[in-house]
């Protein structure tokens, strides 16, 4: 494929088609206050339901007293466990193929999980009856890392499963053990990074929450949820519930960010739609900041130890690597069945090498569940992390200029399509272009002499250049390989023009401030001519979209957008039959361009997509169905491998460890781009998320099991002031497999940034012996690390 | 208690429990859903208002706090049947993703653009640092309010573009170019 670095735009403005900075659609209501998120849903006669939660991280539950809490002016019911038992509604499946409590029955596994629910008349009420109720407690001592959790002799947290006798979780492994001991018996050097990326938790600014409205009269359930996957949600629904799945209809109206936090199921959508059908009114459930932060889907906690085999010239013969999750408490990780740990074998990053082997374990902790692909393709974020921090490293080892062992070691352009040492097959590239437009854009070779300079004279402030050259996998997937709950990962659209030449697109993904409305309508317009601003598309209501698995791991654009090229494709080629018929000429001498077909040779003879969607109606072939609509349900053939280099330069005051940013550059390359101003707004807050990882935001516990990061106070999000500027570049290498040859890009930053700007923290004090700080690297931790070399 | 407030410059009266939060008062009693609630602790900042013309986190203060005081929420932005120049701005500029912080950003710009009305950037970030974004990393916010300053001083808010959140990088100031040219879609 060949990679430009200007961005290509098809067809003409007014049309809107692929490569036009649209405005967005969905901004019209948005800026406005008109949007319609879960929590502005009023419905006659709704109750507002809160959950308990377990103060403690381990313990037996002796008993639980509600009847102080019944007898409260206002509250209508209380649930606990053993009432949910009743319905058979007490567990539940995890996305993982674990079970997870709905409302705890034998006992509680970690601080924040669900033991009892109060319906109220409204909010306030339900609030105050939370503190009636009486839980007695049996505490059990917390295991609060993998570690102490698979150590001989801890307690067993899962005692609910048969079979389980200890703490392990999952093992899965995947590459050449022999062929990469093989490597590193021939290595002249071996280099070793042991780290730790923290759990952290994609707090989108809007909590999760719903509102269920069971139809006593019919049963049928309405249920108005933050969710990322509405389709594959109401397929779930219909499995915990015994419920008919006809009579679900799962609504996902405007999102407030999700970043994967709203793609599994919590025991707050089962509750609170367990106790509509049982009361009969509408029951609604929004989570409070700390109840987010504390009980749903938390990210990465991932202890890694990766080891590479290099020759003395700096080329990498071999990867090893050991990894040791934290799972909490139940293993309800959102992933592709068939892989444990996500897609975290994409460790082998952007280099060309022939052997790896990468095991993978995890253990269950008593921290909350639902490991996420925060803003991330299924643990690929991780992987990133530790190859990208491990080719530093041994840039430092052996000698050789960071930019430089990446140079030498980089997959060419001409060996695409490359099969990893572990199995994927990356589809097109070109590592070199990207990282040298990031250098050139940061001013490499002058901020390297600035750099040795400082380290000449011992400044206190010393600057670090940190380099990250990444390559994500997203677009799961191939249906073959790659199901949630074994439904296949493929997504779809439909597509129907109306006789004012007008359409509307309907998809099973679903938007969570990505800007489908806009760059979908876009795709539509770019294969059959329509404005896209004609073009009105509706997603997230299972009753009028058709199945799909929804958005996350940066799946809408190769899959859902693949789906919308090709049933637009699909109506333009019977588009042409009409236009034939309308201008009496053979359909293989009609043209089509900009939303014209004309008939070659002779520009007065055409007919435009809004006359023959008139036609379509009104005035067909002998024969010929009428209308203009369809449905597509696309599997992709392979995933899309995004990439990209990054380069952080940072100024770091070595006597207090602070540091501060002074250049993000970051050179993406994300295939075909749709819309670039929303992939640049993507990209801009890819890199803040990125940052906020690497800098302050993380979650973590004291030893009694305490969650340290349950409020926006002590769980630190960057404002606008500490966030880092960001100078964007771009490449253009297409997929060669995707109909439009777009890759995704909502995760990249978050996928390539962080061990960027960590790198660059390294780098300010790696003359001084340090080679590693765990994330976040803030100031205290700097300071820390340089005390240890200089002690 | 009885309370008299005057919302989007219209006078309301209610008997409001002394415990009920004005950012619930306004979204449930109001009905006004466009203020919203992120953090119950004055940190995240969707749920500001102007009172009395001045931001204010109203998911940490009473309802009957607001007692003949006067309330803006993103809902009286637009003045007769037109949007504002922060309203048409933060479309043309990206300034929002998911549009869950939006409307207490372009309330903060609002009030920021009466007391400074050129603001620089660092001015731009200090203004909004009560206000957490997951999505824009503030590029796009930071443009749209000065770009709207630039509205209100006579020139276009696509010409007023700033590129001082891009120094020194070319594909992005390309892409600004190209964004800046287009007219596309409709704008606001």
């Amino acid at each position: 494929m060949t990679t430009e670095t200007i961005h290509q735009k098809f067809g003409p403005a007014e049309i809107g088609g692929i490569g036009h900075s649209v405005k967005r659609a969905e901004d019209d209501r948005l800026i406005q206050g008109a949007g319609n998120y879960v929590d502005d849903i009023v419905l006659p006669g709704m109750l507002h339901m809160t959950l308990l939660r377990s103060p403690v991280a381990h313990a037996k539950i002796v008993s639980i007293d509600a009847s102080a809490a019944l007898a409260l002016d206002g509250v209508v019911a209380v649930l606990t466990g053993e009432a949910l038992a009743g319905y058979n509604l007490a567990w539940m499946p995890t996305l993982s193929g674990d079970t997870q409590a709905v409302l705890a029955t034998d006992k509680v596994r970690f601080q924040g999980q669900e033991v009892a629910a109060v319906i109220a008349e409204n909010p306030y009420v339900a609030n105050d009856a939370l503190e009636l109720i009486d839980v007695e407690y049996d505490a059990l001592p917390p295991l609060m890392s993998p570690q102490d959790a698979l150590a001989d002799g801890a307690p067993l947290i899962r005692d609910d499963k048969d079979g389980q006798v200890d703490n392990a979780c999952y093992e899965w492994e995947a590459g050449d053990k022999a062929a990469t001991d093989r490597a590193f018996a021939q290595a002249d050097h071996v280099v070793s990074l042991d780290t730790h990326y923290p759990r952290s938790h994609p707090a989108p600014l809007e909590t999760c929450g719903c509102v269920a409205d069971v139809n006593p009269a019919t049963s049928h359930v309405t249920v108005h949820m933050t969710s990322q996957a509405p389709h594959a949600h109401r397929t779930l629904f219909a499995m915990v519930t015994g419920l008919p799945e006809q009579n679900i209809r799962i609504i996902s109206p405007d999102i407030g960010g999700g970043f994967g936090n709203k793609v599994p199921i919590y025991p707050g959508y089962v509750v609170a739609t367990a106790a509509s059908l049982v009361i009969g009114r509408p029951v609604k459930w929004i989570e409070s900041r700390t109840d987010n932060l504390i009980s749903t889907g938390f990210a990465r906690d991932y202890y890694m130890q990766g080891e590479l085999a290099l020759t003395s010239e700096g080329r990498i013969l071999g990867l090893r690597v050991n990894m040791l999750s934290d799972n909490g408490a139940f293993y309800s990780d959102a992933q592709p069945t068939a892989f444990r740990a996500g897609l975290f074998h994409i460790v082998t990053g952007s280099y060309d090498y022939p052997a790896a082997h990468v095991v993978t374990k995890g253990a269950y902790t008593n921290k909350a569940p639902g490991g996420v692909a925060y803003r991330c393709s299924f643990r690929v974020t991780e992987a990133s992390y530790l190859i990208e921090r491990l080719v530093q490293t041994a840039a430092y080892e052996l000698g050789i200029d960071p930019a430089e062992i990446r140079r030498r070691n980089f997959i060419q352009p001409d060996q695409f399509p490359y099969t990893s040492p572990t199995g994927f097959v990356y589809d097109s590239g070109d590592y070199p272009a990207a990282l040298e437009m990031a250098l050139e854009m940061v001013g490499y070779d002058e901020v390297r002499a600035e750099q040795a300079a400082a380290r000449e004279r011992g400044d206190a402030t010393q600057v670090g250049i940190g380099i990250a050259s990444f390559t994500e996998v997203v677009g799961a997937g191939k249906g073959s390989e790659y199901d949630i709950a074994g439904l296949r990962m493929f997504d779809s659209a439909e597509l129907r023009v109306h006789p004012t030449g007008k359409a509307i697109l309907k998809l099973g993904v679903r938007s969570q401030g990505q800007g489908h409305e806009t760059t979908f309508a876009q795709i539509v317009a770019n294969e059959l001519g329509i404005p896209s601003t004609d073009i009105k598309v509706v997603e997230g209501d299972t009753d009028n979209t058709p199945y799909g698995l929804g958005t996350y791991a940066s799946r809408s654009t190769p899959v859902g957008g693949a789906a919308t090229a090709v049933i637009a494709r699909k109506l333009r080629d019977k588009a042409a039959k009409i236009a034939a018929h309308l201008l009496e000429a053979a359909e293989d001498d009609l043209e089509f361009d900009a939303g014209r077909f004309t008939v070659r040779g002779t520009p007065d003879q055409s007919v435009t997509i809004q006359d023959v969607a008139l036609a379509a109606y009104s005035n067909l072939p002998d024969g010929m169905e009428a209308g203009l609509e369809g449905v597509h349900y696309y599997d992709p053939p392979n995933m899309t491998y995004p990439f990209g280099s990054y380069v952080v330069v940072v100024d770091l005051d070595t006597e207090t460890g602070q540091w501060t940013v002074r250049r993000m550059v970051a050179v993406d390359d994300c295939g075909v781009r749709i819309n670039p101003m929303i992939v640049d707004g993507q990209l801009h807050g890819g890199l803040t998320e990125g940052y906020a990882m690497s800098a302050m935001q993380f979650i973590t516990f004291d030893e009694d099991g305490n969650c340290i990061g349950s409020n926006f106070m002590d769980y630190l999000i960057p404002t606008a002031w500490e966030t880092p500027r960001f100078e964007l570049g771009a490449t253009v290498t297409p997929s060669p497999h995707h109909p439009i040859g777009a890759k995704g890009v909502g995760e990249s930053a978050t996928v390539g940034s962080p061990a960027a700007y960590v790198n660059a923290v390294i780098d300010a004090v790696a003359h001084l012996g340090v080679r590693n700080i765990d994330m976040p690297v803030m100031p205290s931790r700097v300071w820390a690390a340089l005390q240890s070399q200089a002690g | 208690m009885e309370i008299t407030v005057t919302v989007n410059g219209a006078e309301q009266q209610a008997d409001v429990e002394p415990r009920v939060l004005l950012a619930d008062f306004i979204r449930t009693r109001l009905g006004l859903t466009g203020t919203h609630i992120g953090c119950d602790t004055t940190s995240c900042g969707v749920c500001t208002v102007l009172l009395d013309g001045t931001p204010v986190k109203s998911c940490t203060m009473f309802a009957v706090q607001a007692d003949g005081r006067t309330i803006t929420t993103v809902e009286g932005l637009r003045t007769n049947g037109e949007l504002s120049a922060m309203q048409k701005a933060f479309k043309a500029e990206h300034g929002l993703q998911c549009g869950f912080c939006t409307p207490a950003m372009m309330l903060v710009g609002t009030h920021l653009l009466e007391n400074n009305p050129e603001p620089s950037e660092d001015d731009v970030r200090w203004a909004i640092s009560g206000n957490l974004c997951r999505c824009t990393g503030y590029v796009n916010i930071v443009k749209a309010i000065q770009a709207a300053a630039g509205a209100s001083a006579g020139a276009s808010a696509t010409a007023n573009d700033i590129s001082g959140s891009a120094a020194g990088a070319s594909a992005t100031a390309d892409d600004m170019s190209v964004s800046a040219a287009e007219s596309e879609g409709a704008s606001a």
